[in-house]
């Protein structure tokens, strides 16, 4: 095969390029469950512990919203649902590999330079493939190892690197198809994340309301779901894995078959001509940041509200299974009755939107610094707009992004817990309040993001580490019994349960008064400091 | 108002580099003011001091009558920016960023847009992903040169230009602009941009103007380089005045020779009988390095040490 010739030689061009990002991520996600491992067996080293542990998950429809399903009480399976993130992120680190080695190559023109020399026409594609594959068996095989190393039963080993494995050659395989479908790797990047996204969305949606909860089957809508329900270490079922491998396969052949029929550099969807003059509303810096922000605005608000649509139909559900649970009897009737577990099931939920809206909130706000880095926020500060204008023009959608976000996700979770309860009138005011009283919270790490962006621009980024870490305070800390004073630090900690709890004001309007300090001193930061670019 | 740009003692640093290093710098109202130097020498950096976007660390600036920090918003007003490497919003297309960038400035000329889109040959339909280096170059000139603003500055603005829009380029700065009375600061590492375009010149290096004046003023720091093939051996050139490095080798002849004196050696050689004959024009860095030696010190600054193993 001719139009394969080259593959060998691209795949060690594209090892010698990534040869410390590759390494570092096969072997992080490969070394962390094994680490998981050994830390829950510290905390829970008795079975009777296990149990407890895994009672609080079956109870706590967000953490399986969050990590997905757990199918049994041992230390492997509580560990696989544990690590249940690294599915996902396994998937995300091979999909942008492929990308990167694909359609960003090919817009930058390396991939012309390339075709020139003894390269067939299929090689590139293959090539990517072949080294991200690769990268993702040696994945599992660490993974398995180290699991085997800490003392966890072989063939589960063996099922759970092999799920991590298949999790990152269909997201590869769905990158190759997303990498011929438009001119752009930016283009490229949303499709295939946006199905990453999806895949976790209903996953998340699948597993909240539990297997008895009639929406389980959202779950086998998504590849992600798939590579859980092997279920490691809880009576492995092979069968899951040639339904992975098949769609791999379909996919794989999808995408070489796409390349077959189109140009090198352009998409299969053809690239659109735009205006060749702008419209009259395009000419202002809140015009600009509009036009650079609404489709990320529109995309997070709309998937908000179908996973709060979605997690608001199963709410009244979950009290009827904890009745015929004799497990959770007790629990239930602590917690105040059937009502109050499904209005704990909403409340919940709550945190996972406040964790999205964070994450928009910061990517809406960080928008100033791509801008700046890339020189494009010199050629509108070097017009008659000045610092505070283009700065507020995008901040305004981190500060304001997030309200309507978290709106529609309250909205639609009210909309369907009323609809489906028959108390629509009672239940869309609280379940909305439960939503929006999330937002000082959100707020202040919009303000860390401008804070550091005015401040010390170059760490920026770090943004990203203050949600990661105020996430896992809010999801974990109560689990690993954190001290008070550490879960303080945390501003999600302060947002109360709601419906449920009363709401205190104070501590809602300190978070206000924090995030607006730091917008202010990012604001204040960025106009007295010199614009840096790296052009 | 006599200076649209006057600069003294500017100095800028990052980190430990000195980026600019105490430079002076004066454009008149109305003139092409060439701004040349080698890559790295700082022009950049004093562009966009003058645009606010840098603080001088110290020194005085002035911009079109005010400070470029303090007064930004009301001076951007009154010019318009092209940087040296161009990036645009790729979903916007080219027509779109014309337009933003006009209206942002405050006005744009429909005509002068339509003449300038034509002059270029740029299609604004197409969206800026699309665009090589030299188009978004392009979107960003047409935007520039058809707004209502007094002063151009102008970053390298043909660095990703084809020799044809060079050309282009140059025709229209040395039609339109020169008749419309506009100021432009155009920076280069071309010399023979500058010399094709601009009424004075101020040569940067290492963050510093070590020259300024007309081109007919710095006409001493040229030399050109001449390889000839003569009917028969010359003679009485290396009495002629300017006239170095001179190699003959039997009816072959390689020299250098200072740019005023250019006629005289000519007229020597043709009166021996030219057979072929090239000659060169000297580069940025020999203009420098010579530079730099007629003041009997090295290419960096320093006094000549002898150097002995």
């Amino acid at each position: 095969m001719t139009t394969l010739a080259g593959t060998g030689g691209l795949a060690r061009l594209i090892l010698r390029r990534d040869r410390w990002l590759l390494p570092l991520w096969v072997l992080v996600l490969a070394l962390l469950p094994a680490q998981t491992a050994v830390a829950i067996d510290q905390f829970y080293d008795t079975p009777a512990k296990l149990r407890d542990l895994y009672g609080t998950i079956v109870t706590t429809p967000g953490l399986r919203a969050m990590l997905g399903p757990v199918f049994g009480a041992t230390l492997g399976a509580i560990t696989v649902w544990r690590a249940g993130l690294y599915f996902t992120m396994v998937g995300l680190a091979s999909l942008l590999t492929v990308i990167r080695h694909t359609r960003a190559d090919e817009e930058a023109g390396r991939r012309e330079l390339l075709g020139s020399t003894v390269v067939g026409r299929h090689a590139p594609l293959a090539a990517a493939l072949l080294v991200t594959f690769g990268a993702d068996l040696v994945l599992g095989a660490l993974l398995a190892a180290g699991m085997v190393g800490v003392g966890l039963p072989a063939t589960g080993s063996l099922a759970y690197g092999l799920s991590m494995a298949a999790a990152g050659w269909t997201f590869a395989a769905i990158a190759a198809v997303a990498a011929q479908l438009t001119d752009g790797a930016g283009g490229a990047r949303g499709i295939a994340l946006a199905t990453l996204g999806v895949a976790f969305a209903l996953r998340a949606a699948g597993d909240t309301g539990g297997s008895g909860s009639g929406f389980g089957w959202l779950s086998w809508l998504s590849p992600i779901g798939w590579t859980q329900q092997t279920r490691a270490y809880a009576g492995e079922r092979w069968w899951v894995f040639a339904l992975l491998a098949a769609l791999v396969v379909v996919l794989t052949a999808a995408a070489f078959a796409l390349l077959a029929r189109r140009d090198v550099g352009a998409g299969v969807l053809a690239a659109r001509l735009g205006p060749a003059a702008a419209a009259s509303s395009l000419g202002s810096p809140l015009a600009l940041a509009w036009r650079l922000q609404r489709v990320a605005l529109v995309s997070w608000t709309a998937g908000l509200a179908l996973l709060g649509g979605l997690i608001g139909s199963v709410a009244n559900s979950v009290g009827d299974m904890a009745k015929e649970s004799t497990q959770l009897k007790d629990l239930l009737e602590r917690l105040g009755g059937e009502k109050a577990l499904s209005d704990a099931y909403i409340a919940s939920a709550m945190v996972i939107f406040a964790l999205a809206a964070a994450g928009y909130a910061i990517q809406a706000t960080l928008r100033l610094r791509a801008e700046e880095e890339s020189g494009r926020a010199e050629l509108v500060l070097a017009t008659a707009a000045s610092r505070r204008q283009w700065a507020t023009s995008h901040l305004l959608f981190g500060l304001l992004g997030p309200a309507v976000v978290l709106l529609a996700a309250g909205t639609a979770e009210g909309l369907t817990y009323g609809l489906v309860g028959g108390d629509l009138g009672h239940q869309l005011p609280r379940v909305l309040a439960g939503a929006l009283v999330q937002l000082p919270a959100v707020l202040v790490l919009a303000g860390i993001a401008m804070a550091l962006f005015g401040l010390l621009p170059r760490l920026a980024p770090l943004s990203w580490a203050a949600l990661a870490v105020a996430a896992f305070l809010v999801l974990f800390g109560p689990l690993l019994r954190l001290s008070q004073g550490i879960l303080d630090l945390d501003p999600f900690s302060h947002i109360p349960k709601v419906p449920g709890a009363a709401v205190p004001a104070t501590p809602l309007l300190w978070l206000l008064v924090i995030a607006a300090a730091l917008a202010a001193a990012g604001l204040a930061g960025f106009r007295r400091r010199d614009v840096l670019s790296t052009a | 108002m006599e200076t649209a740009i006057s600069i003294s003692g500017l100095v800028k640093t990052f980190g430990p580099t000195r980026a600019l290093d105490g430079l002076d710098l004066e454009v008149r109202t109305g003139e092409v003011h060439g701004f040349l130097g080698p890559n790295g020498a700082g022009k950049t950096t004093t562009i966009r001091v003058l645009l606010g976007l840098l603080r001088a660390d110290a020194g005085r600036v002035e911009l079109l009558g005010g400070d470029p920090w303090r007064d930004a918003v009301a001076l951007h007003r009154r010019l318009a920016y092209v940087p040296g490497d161009v990036t645009l919003w790729p979903s916007l297309s080219g027509g779109e960023v014309i337009d933003l960038l006009g209206r942002l400035r405050g006005g744009l000329d429909p005509t002068r847009r339509r003449r300038l889109l034509e002059l270029f040959d740029l299609d604004p339909r197409k969206k800026a992903r699309t665009y090589s280096k030299g188009n978004r170059q392009k979107v960003a000139l047409v935007a520039a040169l058809a707004s209502d603003v007094e002063l151009l500055l102008l970053d390298e603005p043909t660095a990703g230009l084809d020799p044809l829009m060079e050309a282009a380029f140059r025709d229209w700065i040395n039609a339109e602009e020169r008749a419309r009375g506009r100021t432009v600061l155009l920076s280069s590492h071309i010399l023979a941009e500058v010399e094709a375009l601009a009424d004075r010149v101020s040569i940067i290096r290492a963050g510093r103007v070590v020259e300024s004046g007309t081109l007919g003023e710095l006409r001493h720091l040229t030399r050109t380089s001449i390889q000839a093939e003569l009917a028969a051996p010359p003679d009485g050139l290396l009495e002629l005045p300017g006239v170095h490095d001179l190699e003959v080798d039997g009816t072959r002849v390689r020299l250098q020779v200072d740019s005023e004196r250019l006629d005289e050696v000519l007229r020597h050689l043709s009166a021996a009988g030219v057979r072929s004959l090239t000659s060169q024009p000297p580069t940025l860095e020999e203009l420098f390095l010579r530079h730099y030696q007629s003041d009997g010190a090295s290419a960096d600054g320093q006094p000549r040490k002898e150097v002995a193993r």
